[in-house]
């Protein structure tokens, strides 16, 4: 690894952008190193919402499980935990244990994923309803939380009851200040507890609705972590578990104060705030976090290029592009023309991020065709297609020596601060699978790098999916079989993985077969390419 | 090396950062009171009598009423403050005018205040007043002998006699 270049931001203050590459810098050999002991498609680093969404349902199944021994009524709550966790932890215990754990862990790789999401940048734009609308599960995660840990009635429990109607009692909501039911054992309620009891379903219900309107911006949003790692999460949090079952602390007693407690900092690291600060103070911090998370968005709004554009007479309804489009920007509609297609593509502009994986995607997008004014079915107006093989041929005439490389980078990893015999893309799956064609078949140069992102870090979500999907001739446009293999590479890396990315380079580079040994050939197969295209 | 090889490794690594977190579930402990100290509340919820009796509404106050609304009698909500004073060994230590709760004004007023004490026997005196005048209608007094981790409450039940130590 070499020192990192850091990823162009657009419009963003100073101090958020040392912020992120900071981050970046925490998160990247995190990243690289879970990538190459788990793969990148187990990635757990890369797979944090969808282990979120894991932990949720562990939490769900083993709180119904639970649900079914617990005693919802006051006076035997702590008993009826004390026999889960007693004379039945091979079941029930463990249950509890999983239970606790996993919101715990769901705590975690909630904020991870919030860090991970700011320092890529993925929170502006189009993409500041999944922010905006995560904002409220924080809330709700911990309010679920909170509640689960008043449920038990030990001595954390009766804790968290007494700071918790401390806070709430300083709004003038509560006919009696909600302290008073933890005053003295004559003053606790079972209907109060029963109300807890409707509260620790409910809001984690509402969690969940929030977690499901949290992904809708997002097409083929993952919900679930491959099954692989799904089960390794699991086993580690069973065995987790077994290692240090979940205990209650000694019943709760209101004629004692809670002196001493083991308390969960994950779920209530601000409750000892609360009995310094004061209520209010702590309501502010609360809320002013949470308003300045929620604006972020717009501190400063992201300016990115403009929207990905229809050309109607080079649209055929195809549907490639909105199979392609990662934020569900595009959609077919009834044709407007008089062309014998029943559909066509139509760009919402304010869910369009401008990554152009449609216009990699989008059959007419070849350079090869003859036109003056070279046009595909859905462009990108800040790198059209043409400025596009514009660019190519430029970067060729860069090109020097026996085993001449270019290398079609996406901007947001390593190739994308290379220099000279470059050309950058928002997304590496914006390049048409032609356009290698036609670099090679053309002979602009001897081999062509495709640099993305790292693997399981795609800036785009999708670009190197469908990029290494076209490329195996599994998904539409597929890179033609004529194309030689050996002459092509794809490096995946970060943007501080540039050594690698050069090593891996260099390496092709010197692989690939001398230009005079080549020449006759590559010359042939060019013309015949000509003639072959529309 | 083959997939399955390196399943143990990705096990080990999950469990040692989740046996991470759940160690931060319950520890480091928090004292939530300093040792040898208990705790003496003093929480009560308590209206005053209203400010003015009902009275007989007039015919304009009537006639200015829908008829759905017009009762013979005017009866005003708004309940006037309460005033507390706590005494611990002869020192006062609250002493405070509590407004009535509620938009209209028409709650009780509400005392919710602990007081953190070394362990040690205390004289407690608290006194209210809830109707005009300079004197404290309402005066409780009790010797209590408060240990490290106790926590006791004073609260107020007008229908039972005055303040209740518990």
């Amino acid at each position: 690894m070499t020192a990192a270049r850091p990823v162009e931001r657009r419009n963003d203050r100073a101090a958020l952008r040392f912020a992120k590459a900071g981050l970046r810098r925490l998160y990247d050999p995190l990243e690289r190193g879970a990538e190459r002991l788990f793969s990148p498609a187990l990635n757990p680093v890369a797979q944090l919402g969808t282990i979120t969404f894991f932990l949720f349902w562990v939490v769900a199944v083993s709180g119904v499980y639970l649900f079914i021994f617990f005693d919802t009524g006051v006076v035997n709550a702590y008993s009826s935990v004390e026999w889960i966790s007693g004379p039945h932890w091979y079941h029930a215990g463990v249950m509890r244990s999983l239970h606790r754990y996993a919101s715990d862990l769901m705590v975690v790789t909630m904020v991870l994923h919030l860090l991970r999401e700011f320092s890529l940048d993925r929170y502006r734009g189009t993409r500041w309803f999944s922010w905006f609308t995560g904002v409220p599960l924080i809330w709700f995660l911990y309010v679920s939380g909170i509640t689960g840990y008043w449920l038990v009635w030990d001595e954390l429990a009766q804790y968290v009851a007494v700071v918790s109607a401390k806070l709430l009692d300083v709004f003038p909501i509560f006919g009696e200040p909600l302290a008073r039911n933890f005053l003295t054992p004559a003053h606790l309620s079972g209907r109060f507890f029963s109300l807890l009891v409707f509260l620790h379903i409910a809001i984690p219900l509402i969690l969940l609705l929030g977690m499901w309107i949290h992904i809708q911006r997002i097409s083929r949003p993952r919900t679930n972590p491959p099954r692989l790692l799904a089960a390794l999460v699991l086993a580690a949090l069973v065995a987790v578990s077994l290692w240090k079952p979940a205990l209650s602390q000694g019943p709760a007693d209101l004629t004692k104060v809670p002196d001493e407690i083991g308390i969960d900092w994950f779920y209530l690291p601000l409750y000892p705030l609360a009995e310094d600060w004061g209520a209010w103070s702590l309501w502010a911090l609360m809320v002013g976090v949470s308003t300045m998370l929620a604006a972020m968005p717009w501190l400063p709004p992201f300016r990115r290029p403009p929207a990905a554009e229809i050309d109607l007479p080079n649209c055929n309804g195809c549907n490639r592009c909105v199979e392609d489009c990662p934020y569900e920007a595009i959609r077919l509609v009834p044709r407007t023309d008089d062309e014998p297609f029943p559909h066509q593509a139509e760009v919402d502009p304010d869910l369009c991020v401008s990554c152009g994986i449609c216009m990699g995607s989008c059959p007419s997008s070849t350079p090869f065709r003859r036109q003056q004014d070279l046009k595909t079915g859905i462009d990108l107006p800040g790198q059209p297609l043409s400025e596009v093989r514009d660019s190519v041929v430029a970067a060729s005439a860069g090109l020097s020596g026996e085993r001449r490389v270019m290398v079609l980078a996406c901007e947001h990893g390593a190739g994308g601060g290379d220099l000279g015999g470059v050309v950058a893309f928002p997304c590496v799956a914006m390049v048409p699978p032609s356009l290698i064609d036609f670099i090679l078949s053309k002979d602009l140069a001897d081999g062509v790098v495709v640099a993305g992102c790292s693997e399981s870090t795609c800036y785009n979500r999708l670009g190197v999916e469908w990029t290494k999907q076209r490329f195996a001739g599994e998904r539409d446009p597929y890179l033609r079989k004529r194309v030689p293999r050996e002459r092509l590479a794809t490096i995946w890396a970060s943007p501080f993985e540039t050594g690698r990315y050069e090593a891996e380079k260099a390496a092709f580079a010197a692989g690939l077969p001398a230009q005079a040994a080549r020449k006759p050939a590559a010359a042939q197969g060019g013309d015949k390419a000509m003639e072959a295209q529309p | 090396m083959s997939d399955a090889l390196w399943m143990p490794a990705r096990f080990a690594v999950l469990a040692l950062f989740f046996a991470g977190v759940v160690s931060l579930s319950d520890w480091p402990r928090h004292r939530s009171v300093p040792e040898g100290v208990g705790v003496v509340t003093l929480s009560f919820s308590h209206g005053a009598d209203r400010r003015a009796a009902c009275r007989p509404a007039t015919e304009e106050e009537l006639a200015r009423l829908p008829p759905n609304m017009r009762r013979p009698e005017i009866c005003p909500r708004e309940r006037p403050s309460i005033t507390v004073e706590f005494e611990i060994d002869g020192k006062r230590v609250f002493e405070a005018d509590v407004p009535p709760s509620g938009i209209a004004s028409d709650g009780p007023s509400r005392v919710n205040r602990s007081f953190e004490l070394p362990a040690g026997s205390y004289e407690l005196v608290v006194r209210m007043r809830d109707r005009p005048g300079d004197d404290f209608n309402w005066q409780g007094a009790k010797t209590v002998d408060l240990r490290a981790a106790d926590h006791r409450v004073i609260d107020f039940r007008a229908d039972g006699g005055g303040f209740v130590f518990h």
